[in-house]
């Protein structure tokens, strides 16, 4: 986080003398970017595919692909395998949106990229380069909008598909994503309260100076996070490809490069997802413990430095996807729409009405945004915290095959326990 | 109709799902920098140790002269139960008996090891191997020179003195 220093500044206007490029210059660095990102991303993505298989190796106590190139080609060697192979067509399959539905899922995925802010503007003989491809104004609606069309796919691909699997696959990933949207949408809004902009750069700006939101808005960030498992069909919410029920979902009956497309298509969620919860809750490109990043005067050292804090960020929170993908089980499907619409999206709401009561209140007690301002709505947040995740966590956040139960049940079941014991010291042995 | 939802009663404070799953991301954690706790054996360029009572392909022993040992007596095609093994005798000058022909089929086999258990002269022996890949069918078929020509090590038998084989 960094400390204040002076008044809040918003970033075009941090470096005065360094107007921003324009005309044919723009131009021309918009066409680099994009070349650029769309490489590193793509190349970034099928390396995703190496760091998942690893990172599963690695927790079940294998060693993962070592033999191509010493697992580094593992990558390339199943491209090229993706590139043979046969492109099967089933009968019965609607064939126009059985070739659409791929790139239906895939286009999103990486159009979102286009307005996350990567680094800190970098100064050049021409004038200041922003780094990030489109310099949206309504930045963060683009994104929702964008990440929400990815449902499309993969509703079009179970549906054409002819094949009951796929569309069941394709069913409850529409319930899922459209259930979880809500809540991530919701989960958001304290942001946008705190930054007063929807501008991805306004949001950086705001936690540069006020914090990180992952320390102001903690619940919002489970929120957030929570949400964005589901809406990237990860485990422990891949319900539409669930492979013990479904056989593979909604891509069951796609092979080679079609097939290939949904894959990218989930990891480029993923790093989506991950650069959307380090931009919103941890600061985004912002160098932790400075502030020079943020009120310049930019220096090209300073604006590669925060696209490499910027990328670490994201990396964690892939790690993090991978992480729990390898930890928890999946979902039974009335478990995730309970925790949906009956937890989340609730308290989301509940969060938002406090949140905004906070605001109100320290502002009208003329408290302004900075240290203190940052330390009230910290401590409120970590009541909020203990009482969600300590006191409220006894079976009612998520409820699974078993309901709340009344305290006099309770000592009903322990007693019957004690009885068996007694009689059975064997049978109930190990059981508790 | 509604889905019926079985209801498991469990007592509430032993119900948490936060903080079983960070107990659970824990113990996933643990194992994933447990770098000693990789068990996964590197197969062609490291292997299990096998039984030294393994019964694996066959080996035919030689004399010091480089002839098999084998002096074509027939037990071991008699008490062959998969009918495996195929041998014709033959007889030199002075009256010593050796097989013309020796064939085992390694498909038809069911390496009980019985051959190297009648073998009067321990010549015939089930060996402690298992790559046994071949290109064709035929190339199962293992004939004397073939036998004679392994040199893995061969099984040992069972010895009811020392059953457990210390």
């Amino acid at each position: 986080m960094s400390v204040v220093h002076g008044f809040p500044v918003l970033l075009q206007a941090a470096d005065p003398n360094m107007p921003p490029v324009s005309g044919m210059v723009f131009f021309i660095f918009t066409i680099i970017k994009l070349v650029v990102i769309f490489t590193i991303y793509m190349v970034g993505v099928a390396m995703l595919t190496l760091a998942e298989r690893k990172i599963s190796a690695w927790i079940q106590d294998r060693h993962g692909p070592n033999r191509v190139g010493k697992g580094w080609l593992q990558p390339a060697a199943d491209g090229l395998k993706n590139f043979m192979k046969e492109e099967t067509m089933p009968a019965g399959v609607n064939k126009p949106l059985f070739v659409l539905a791929p790139i239906l899922s895939f286009i999103p995925a990486l159009t979102a990229w286009c307005v996350i802010p990567f680094g800190a503007p970098m100064p050049t003989r021409w004038g200041r380069i922003d780094m990030v491809v489109a310099d949206l104004p309504i930045g963060f609606l683009f994104i929702l909008a964008i990440t929400s069309l990815g449902v499309y796919g993969i509703v079009l691909a179970g549906w054409s598909s002819n094949n009951k699997y796929a569309l069941l696959g394709g069913l409850r990933s529409s319930a899922q994503m459209v259930s979880y949207e809500i809540a991530m949408g919701m989960s958001t809004i304290p942001i946008l309260l705190l930054a007063g902009n929807v501008s991805l750069n306004s949001i950086i700006n705001q936690q540069a100076w006020g914090g990180w939101n992952v320390v102001n808005l903690t619940v919002a960030f489970f929120i957030f996070m929570v949400a964005a498992f589901a809406e990237t069909n990860r485990l422990p919410f891949d319900l539409p490809e669930a492979e013990t029920e479904l056989v593979a979902g909604y891509h069951t009956e796609y092979s080679a490069m079609k097939f290939s497309l949904f894959f990218i298509a989930e990891y480029a969620n993923m790093v989506t997802a991950s650069a959307l919860m380090a931009t919103l809750f941890f600061g985004g490109w912002d160098v932790p413990f400075t502030a020079r990043d943020n009120i310049g005067p930019f220096s090209k050292w300073l604006s590669l430095l925060s696209i490499g804090i910027f990328l670490a960020k994201i990396l964690f929170f892939v790690f993090v996807f991978m992480w729990v993908r390898w930890t928890l089980p999946r979902f039974r499907y009335d478990q995730l729409m309970s925790l949906g619409w009956k937890f989340m999206l609730p308290l989301a709401l509940v969060y938002i009405v406090l949140i905004a009561s906070v605001m109100l209140g320290l502002s009208a007690a003329g408290i302004p945004e900075g240290g203190w301002y940052t330390a009230i709505l910290g401590s409120i947040n970590l009541g909020v915290m203990i009482l969600l995740f300590a006191i409220l966590d006894r079976g009612r956040i998520i409820s699974p095959a078993y309901g709340r139960m009344h305290p006099r049940e309770v000592e009903r079941l322990r007693q019957l326990d004690k009885q068996l014991e007694k009689r059975h010291p064997i049978a109930t042995e190990g059981g508790r | 109709m509604a889905i019926k939802v079985k209801v498991v009663e469990r007592p509430t404070d032993d119900v948490s799902y936060i903080r079983a799953t960070l107990k659970g991301m824990a113990l996933t954690a643990k194992h994933l920098f447990d770098v000693q706790g990789r068990v996964t054996t590197q197969y062609p360029e490291e292997k299990s140790p096998i039984s030294p009572r393994w019964r694996g392909t066959h080996r035919m022993l030689t004399t010091e002269t480089g002839k098999a040992r084998c002096v074509a007596c027939g037990l071991c095609p008699t008490v062959c139960p998969a009918n495996c093994i195929k041998l014709v005798p033959g007889e030199d000058e002075e009256g010593n008996r050796y097989p013309l022909v020796f064939e085992i089929d390694e498909f038809r086999c069911i390496f009980c090891g019985f051959c190297q258990e009648v073998c009067p002269e321990e010549a015939i022996h089930v060996g402690r191997h298992y790559e046994n890949a071949e290109y064709s069918r035929e190339g199962f078929v293992y004939d004397l020179q073939r036998l004679m020509d392994q040199t893995h090590p061969v099984c040992e038998m069972w010895d009811p003195k020392d059953p457990k084989g210390e």
